[in-house]
């Protein structure tokens, strides 16, 4: 399975079984600078793509972190409530913030692959 | 004088981008407001070392003429007349309803001179006030050919010294001039970050070699716009738009001490500048609104615009600035308070996001002073 990526900067990697885990890219992370708290939504939620699911703050401010995908929230990454800076420091890993069981695996199809995303911030 | 919306550059401009620094936008002016160290490691660098602040962005005013120091006291309710020569005071500009226009650092330089350091975002609006409020009987020169330089915290001397032993003789609030590898420099011992350090003046031209000399020293590190806002706010340190605003009066902002006791109801040289009625009557009464030191339960900043609310759902203020504080590693914010609610026994909260999070009221500053006072 690969990863996709959406226009606000989030990677989602698909799991099979249309399960898929969601973090911010290191292109993001790079943006906002040493983060200090993150805000995860409940494990249970229902989010719907575009949808404002978490909250990172930064040292300078607060930044949304928007669904990229709509489905149920699984599973949140809740060591970012105590390391925020795991995201700083591995955003594509130890960094993740949250699984989702996606309600519609088409979505999926609007994501751009990794070669489409570099070309996206080079602009 | 005004380029209008164009955006302006500093003269080390070249140099925040060869150091990899973020640029963004400020008063007019492109600005670092990190470099690759980042804003908590270029926080904690100042607190430990020296922190290299270009802040060429401020206006650097020269006000002259014969009895412009009485010429000054008119617009600040400050004494300046008894200010001695090569002494630095903090002042502010007040407006006919005793709001703050802005607040500034004033030095005397002596032959009926002043040097005066204002705000980046208020400094056409100062010289256009200190223009019509003194009339052309003063000379009022803001010098857009000189750079400014904070270097700050506890190494800050040392580093200095290596270059010119005399400077660590200077005590806080004091000014020197001096020649640095024959670049002239106008120092004083001041700063924003609650650290000992000194501001230094000196013309555009001598900027680049000047900083690259600093930075020579191992202790120096570039430190941009993010970490000065996070030191100041440990600090206690007002920020203008924030803390002080043109309708807000200095003792609604909780800034007595910067009110001279020579310039008070019933002394020497009472009232007599703009909103002086005001002012005096704000100092007789007591104020309305207090600034306070909140502590928020928990690690979720609590930034300015935050309504403040007691028990019982009733707002009683407003957070004026807010953010992570590296040194106390915690969540730390300012906020003006209705006076009566500015005692430690009130449960009160701010809310962010719709989510309602505990304060602790706690006297400013969050971090010590550690100012050199010889």
């Amino acid at each position: 399975m690969s990863i996709k990526y959406s226009e606000d900067h989030e990677w989602v990697d698909a799991k099979g079984d249309d399960l898929v885990v969601i973090g911010i890219t290191d292109f993001a992370q790079e943006q906002l600078g040493d983060l200090v708290y993150v805000e995860l939504p409940e494990e249970g939620d229902e989010c719907t793509r575009g949808e404002n699911i978490s909250v990172i703050e930064s040292v300078k401010a607060a930044s949304d972190l928007v669904a990229p995908v709509s489905g149920s929230i699984i599973e949140v990454n809740s060591r970012l409530e105590d390391e925020p800076e795991l995201v700083t420091e591995d955003s594509m890993g130890e960094g993740w913030f949250i699984k989702i069981k996606l309600s519609n695996p088409e979505e999926l199809n609007d994501l751009m692959d990794e070669d489409a995303y570099n070309a996206f911030i080079e602009d | 004088m005004s380029k209008g919306s164009q955006v302006r550059t500093t003269p080390f401009y070249k140099m925040h981008v060869d150091a990899g620094a973020k640029m963004v936008p400020f008063a007019g002016y492109e600005m670092p407001v990190s470099y690759p160290l980042g804003i908590k490691k270029e926080h904690s660098h100042t607190r430990q070392f020296a922190g290299l602040f270009d802040v060429s962005h401020m206006g650097q005013i020269k006000l002259s003429g014969d009895n412009v120091m009485s010429a000054l006291e008119s617009l600040v309710p400050v004494d300046i007349i008894d200010l001695p020569v090569m002494k630095t005071r903090y002042a502010l500009f007040t407006n006919e309803n005793g709001g703050v226009m802005d607040d500034l650092m004033v030095t005397n330089l002596g032959h009926n001179s002043l040097f005066l350091v204002v705000n980046a975002a208020c400094k056409i609006s100062d010289y256009d006030h200190l223009k019509k409020q003194l009339g052309s009987n003063y000379k009022v020169e803001l010098d857009e050919d000189l750079a400014l330089l904070a270097l700050q915290g506890p190494k800050a001397v040392e580093v200095l010294s290596d270059l010119d032993p005399s400077i660590k003789d200077m005590t806080f609030m004091t000014a020197k001039q001096i020649e640095i590898n024959n670049i002239d420099c106008f120092i004083t011992r001041s700063g924003y970050t609650g650290e000992d350090g000194f501001e230094i003046s000196l013309s555009a031209n001598d900027a680049e070699k000047f900083a690259s000399l600093l930075l020579l020293n191992e202790q120096v590190e570039w430190v941009g716009l993010g970490a000065r806002d996070s030191l100041r706010l440990e600090a206690g340190l007002s920020l203008y738009g924030h803390e002080l605003d043109s309708s807000h009066s200095p003792v609604e902002s909780s800034l007595n001490w910067a009110l001279s006791k020579v310039r008070r109801l019933g002394a020497e040289r009472e009232g007599n500048y703009l909103g002086d009625n005001v002012i005096l009557k704000h100092l007789e009464d007591g104020p309305d609104t207090k600034i306070v030191g909140l502590l928020p339960e928990g690690k979720m900043p609590v930034r300015d615009g935050a309504i403040i609310e007691n028990e019982n759902g009733i707002q009683v203020g407003e957070v004026t600035s807010g953010g992570f504080g590296p040194t106390l590693n915690k969540t730390i914010s300012i906020a003006r308070l209705k006076t009566q609610y500015t005692k430690s026994q009130f449960k009160l909260f701010a809310l962010v996001r719709e989510k309602r999070i505990a304060v602790e009221i706690v006297k400013l500053p969050f971090v010590k002073h550690n100012y050199y006072r010889g």
